[in-house]
């Protein structure tokens, strides 16, 4: 298995890409079209190669897969070693299943500075799919933090009014809790001497008291890339300033990188602080689950309504991965992927009208099924995957947390259930309002319905939602092993404690 | 006592830059202005040649009855002072011939500075130091002066005079102080009496303070750092990028060998002074440059910060500290080359400016510049993956590892401050809209150095290792 490094090839592909981007040069229109060739042809065969991991994954191992391992930074411990596991593999597939789309649908919708913007995603291409292999601390973050540049390029260069702001926002916001971390690396770093992930997992053994202020350093940075409420605020900003494209990745990635660092960093390196801190995540997540909801019920933007979705969508996810058993840590990764798709689907939705209308009010649309059928049906699709209609992707995930939930804590559950009710509310509403009613504004009547290319764009969306809805095997299968171990060494590591605490 | 020629040999090239500056100055002399390039060339010249002979052949030991020291840690540090000062003279020309202050004098002021740069961070002795700080200082003065037709930069000159003579006498009562009650100067003795129980007496503890606050003063850590935002806005730019790279990297390394050598004794009782002037110097530079508008202004405030990161390490003691000091300081190094360089390129209709707003919309019009501004921008802030996260990173990992868990989350917290005006500074170049565009950075010199700056912060961001082990090897020199 080791005879290419697939994972770096998936990885720093799209940094080549970017490169070629970069000494393109000529009139302005070529350089444009060759910009955006450069980088879809690069990040379609990034995808066609990152699919290879699927195909050749090991379902039946639980360990780390495809694993590189070098040198890196030796007089700091700091290595470069990769790897996928079950819960990291299908992030991998879907940072790059997006950065495509999204280029492809950014095709028409940027005209300034194009080949800056095609650079500035295939970096982040990299950064991202670099984050969800990192078997290293210091890799990790390295990736974790790198992502902020491009992603703060994106919102100031090409995002709305405000982007300013909100770029700021959502990069200070999201350093802060970051830094933090970084404290939390280093005295891991200083406990054993090396930021190596594996070696961590197996070795770390830290007091308590060590534990919980580890575990807040981690969560003081995933919980604002989560986001749970109440640090959430950079996500509404950050996702109605940003150009559509980013607004994609933004909820179908960036947010992912939160509760994948605590399935990957806090759950397995400090499971007694974990068990702890357990029940105010929660409580925060179910805060987040009605709360944004309802506050998503009042919005007039449409990407602020589905940014304030997403928070309320992650708050399952985050119950989900601390009820700490298969069903609910299962259902919490299946449900960031259909969020994955699902959320970036829906902006894109978002992107279509706002492309033609260059509005966002909610207000400024209705009576859209009239002139765009296939747009009515894509977007129909999409919010009823949100809401989670059986058969399609997001009921799985929603159902296995719930499940799961059941098991520990019923009220948990219980209120974590009405978020559902709550989502279907302001996600029906919002389809009512735009897509059906009397076509009476005069600037709808001339609208097109998707062309080509949008189609393009969602048709890949569409099928993996159909299929992740009724075949979720194929997908929960390889996560299954890596789970299940995740899981077992949690409560092992619990079960030692409490006998500890119980010896004399 | 009778010099031996190992003494001689240990100091070569301090003294081949001494003799090239002396010859200089009668060549200087003799022709006049017109001599200006060739000596400005050949300083610059004689200042590599220094730090090539540096290392061919490598010696360590101790010379001129002790007076003198030579290990991996000085060498290195002159090494990195010697680039810097060369970098920044050959980068002055422009400036200075625009506003005609291009005089034969500079370049020398310059090398008499290094010389004393050189001999303070090889001082084994406190009267070597002061002699060598003054050598520094005195030149370093007049340079800041050196435009001086120049209301501003007459005025930085005045002001560094002035508070600068301050300094050093609280240097020199520390110093005398220490005399008197260690008695003797030399860095052994110092250590051998505080270790037979010295170290107790209040007198040498007061002393310990002057010679800290003297030194803290050239290194601009908070609170003596007031003289910096003046002396970086007023003195010419050219000498604003001397001061920030070179001298810094001098006081620096003469507070580590003081403070980790003959002090070592006395570590409990400064750490308390560094951690406080750390913690201040971080604070400090992220706060009070959050609503500058004068590039170099903010690139002082800057600087006092990353001071404080410096001393964090120094704080720590240990060896891992010391390395992260060296480390952290070769990256500064080349990141404020990179910026000044930078700003010496800032020029709209042939004349320097150096607001942050004159920056709008760089990255249209010369997009090559602004992305090495970003560059650097991201890296000073310390964003992973760039070369200032790894300078950080090992700050960190040795405050930590000293057991000063509030102050590296206070310096965490300090860095996302002042990560916000190094954003602002990307922000002005890629999302604004361009204000009237600057003139296009003819090719020269700074272009280079800014190009060549740019390509090490790269090349640092991915491969840290080798100057790990370069600032491993140099901090063995205190830990033998």
């Amino acid at each position: 298995m080791t005879s290419w490094p697939i994972l770096s090839l998936v990885t720093f592909l799209p940094l080549v890409g970017a490169l070629f981007c970069l000494v393109v040069n000529g009139p302005k229109e070529a350089v444009e079209r060759n910009c955006r060739s450069v980088a879809l042809v690069t990040s379609v065969v990034t995808f066609l190669i990152s699919l290879l991991l699927w195909a050749r994954f090991d379902v039946t191992k639980a360990g780390f897969q495809f694993v590189e391992k070098a040198d890196w930074v030796p007089a700091l411990g700091i290595g470069y070693h990769m790897g996928i596991d079950g819960i990291s593999l299908f992030f991998v597939l879907l940072s790059t299943l997006l950065t495509p789309i999204c280029i492809l649908s950014s095709w028409d919708a940027v005209h300034v500075r194009v080949k800056e913007y095609m650079v500035a995603f295939l970096v982040l291409e990299t950064f991202m799919v670099g984050m969800f292999c990192a078997l290293d601390l210091a890799l990790f973050y390295v990736f974790f933090e790198g992502v902020l540049i491009p992603m703060f390029l994106i919102i100031g260069v090409w995002g709305g009014p405000r982007r300013v702001y909100a770029a700021f926002k959502f990069f200070l916001y999201t350093l802060l809790g970051s830094v933090l971390m970084l404290l939390a690396i280093i005295a891991i770093y200083w406990q054993l001497g090396t930021t190596d992930l594996p070696t961590a997992m197996d070795k770390l053994q830290l007091p308590f008291i060590w534990q919980c202020w580890l575990w807040l350093a981690f969560f003081a940075s995933f919980a604002v890339k989560v986001p749970m409420w109440p640090v959430h605020t950079w996500l509404p900003d950050a996702h109605v300033e940003a150009p559509t494209a980013g607004s994609v990745i933004l909820a179908g990635v960036l947010l992912k990188m939160g509760g994948y660092g605590f399935l990957r960093l806090s759950i397995p390196l400090l499971p007694e602080a974990t068990q702890y801190f357990a029940p105010l995540v929660f409580g925060l997540s179910i805060v987040a689950v009605i709360y944004t909801s309802l506050v998503a019920l009042v919005q007039e933007d449409m990407k602020k309504l589905i940014a304030y979705s997403s928070v309320a969508h992650m708050g399952l996810v985050t119950i989900g991965a601390f009820v700490l058993n298969v069903q609910g840590v299962q259902g919490s990764l299946f449900q960031m992927l259909s969020h994955g798709i699902v959320s970036a689907a829906l902006f894109l939705c978002v992107g279509v009208v706002y492309d033609r209308m260059h509005t966002r009010e909610i207000a400024a649309y209705g009576g859209l099924v009239h002139r765009m059928p296939r747009y009515a049906f894509t977007f129909m699709f999409f919010t009823l995957a949100s809401v989670g209609l059986p058969g399609l992707s997001g009921f799985v995930g929603e159902f296995l947390v719930l499940i799961g939930t059941f098991k520990v804590n019923t009220w948990v559950a219980a209120l974590a259930a009405t978020g559902m009710v709550l989502g279907a509310a302001y996600a029906l509403w919002l389809y009512r309002k735009i897509v059906f009613g009397e076509l009476t504004k005069d600037s709808l009547k001339g609208i097109l319905d998707m062309n080509r290319r949008e189609i393009a764009v969602f048709l890949p969306l569409v099928l993996l939602s159909l299929w992740m809805g009724i075949y979720p095997s194929s997908f929960l299968d390889p996560m299954a092993a890596s789970v299940d171990k995740l899981v077992a060494d949690y409560q092992a590591a619990i079960k030692l404690a409490r006998t500890a605490a119980l010896a004399p | 006592m009778i010099v031996g020629l190992e003494s001689w040999t240990l100091a070569r090239p301090e003294i081949f830059l001494a003799a090239v500056t002396c010859l200089l100055l009668v060549y200087g002399v003799v022709r006049g202005e017109a001599s200006t390039a060739f000596i400005s060339g050949a300083t610059s010249l004689a200042m590599l040649v220094t730090a090539v002979l540096l290392f061919m052949p490598y010696r360590e030991g101790t010379a001129f009855a002790s007076l003198f020291i030579v290990d991996r840690l000085t060498t290195t540090m002159k090494a990195m002072v010697l680039v810097g000062s060369a970098v920044t003279i050959l980068m002055s020309c422009a400036y200075f011939e625009q506003v005609k202050a291009w005089r034969f004098e500079y370049p020398l002021l310059v090398a008499l500075a290094t010389l004393g740069m050189m001999l303070m961070i090889s001082a084994n002795d406190l009267m070597a130091l002061y002699v060598g700080l003054e050598l520094q200082s005195l030149a370093l003065y007049v340079v800041a002066a050196f435009q001086r037709d120049s209301v501003r930069s007459t005025e930085a000159g005045v002001k560094y005079f002035v508070l600068g003579s301050v300094a050093s006498g609280m240097l020199l009562f520390g110093a005398s102080l220490i005399y008197g009650f260690c008695g003797g100067t030399a860095f052994v003795e110092i250590s051998k009496a505080l270790l037979d129980g010295k170290g107790a007496e209040l007198g040498v503890i007061v002393g310990l303070v002057f010679v800290v606050a003297g030194l803290a003063f050239k290194v601009s850590a908070v609170p003596f750092h007031m003289w910096t935002p003046d002396v970086y806005e007023g003195a010419p730019t050219p000498v604003t990028a001397l001061f920030a790279a070179a001298p810094k990297i001098a006081a620096v390394s003469l507070l580590v060998s003081v403070l980790m050598g003959p002090f070592k004794p006395l570590f409990a009782q400064w750490q308390q002074i560094v951690v406080v002037a750390s913690v201040l110097s971080m604070a400090l530079g992220a706060f009070a440059a959050l609503r500058q508008q004068n590039i170099k202004r903010l690139m002082a405030y800057s600087s006092i910060g990353n001071v404080g990161y410096i001393l964090l390490g120094l704080a720590s003691g240990s060896e891992k500290g010391i390395e992260a000091v060296v480390f952290y300081l070769a990256i500064y190094l080349v990141m404020t080359l990179g910026v000044f360089a930078t700003i010496l390129m800032m020029k709209r209709r042939g004349v320097m400016v150096e607001g942050v707003p004159d920056l709008a919309g760089l990255a249209r019009s010369h997009p090559m510049m602004a992305f090495a501004l970003l560059l650097f921008m991201f890296s000073l802030a310390g964003i992973p993956p760039l070369a200032g996260f790894w300078g950080k990173l090992y700050i960190f990992i040795a405050a930590v590892e000293a057991k000063l868990y509030v102050p590296a989350v206070l310096g965490v917290l300090a860095s996302v401050v002042a990560s916000y005006y190094y954003l602002r500074i990307v922000k002005v170049m890629y999302f604004d809209e361009p204000a009237e565009t600057l003139d296009a950075p003819v090719f020269g010199i700074t272009r280079v150095v800014a190009f060549a700056a740019a390509i090490l912060v790269a090349a640092f961001s991915l491969a840290p290792q080798p100057l790990s082990l370069i600032a491993a090897a140099a901090a063995k020199g205190l830990f033998p």
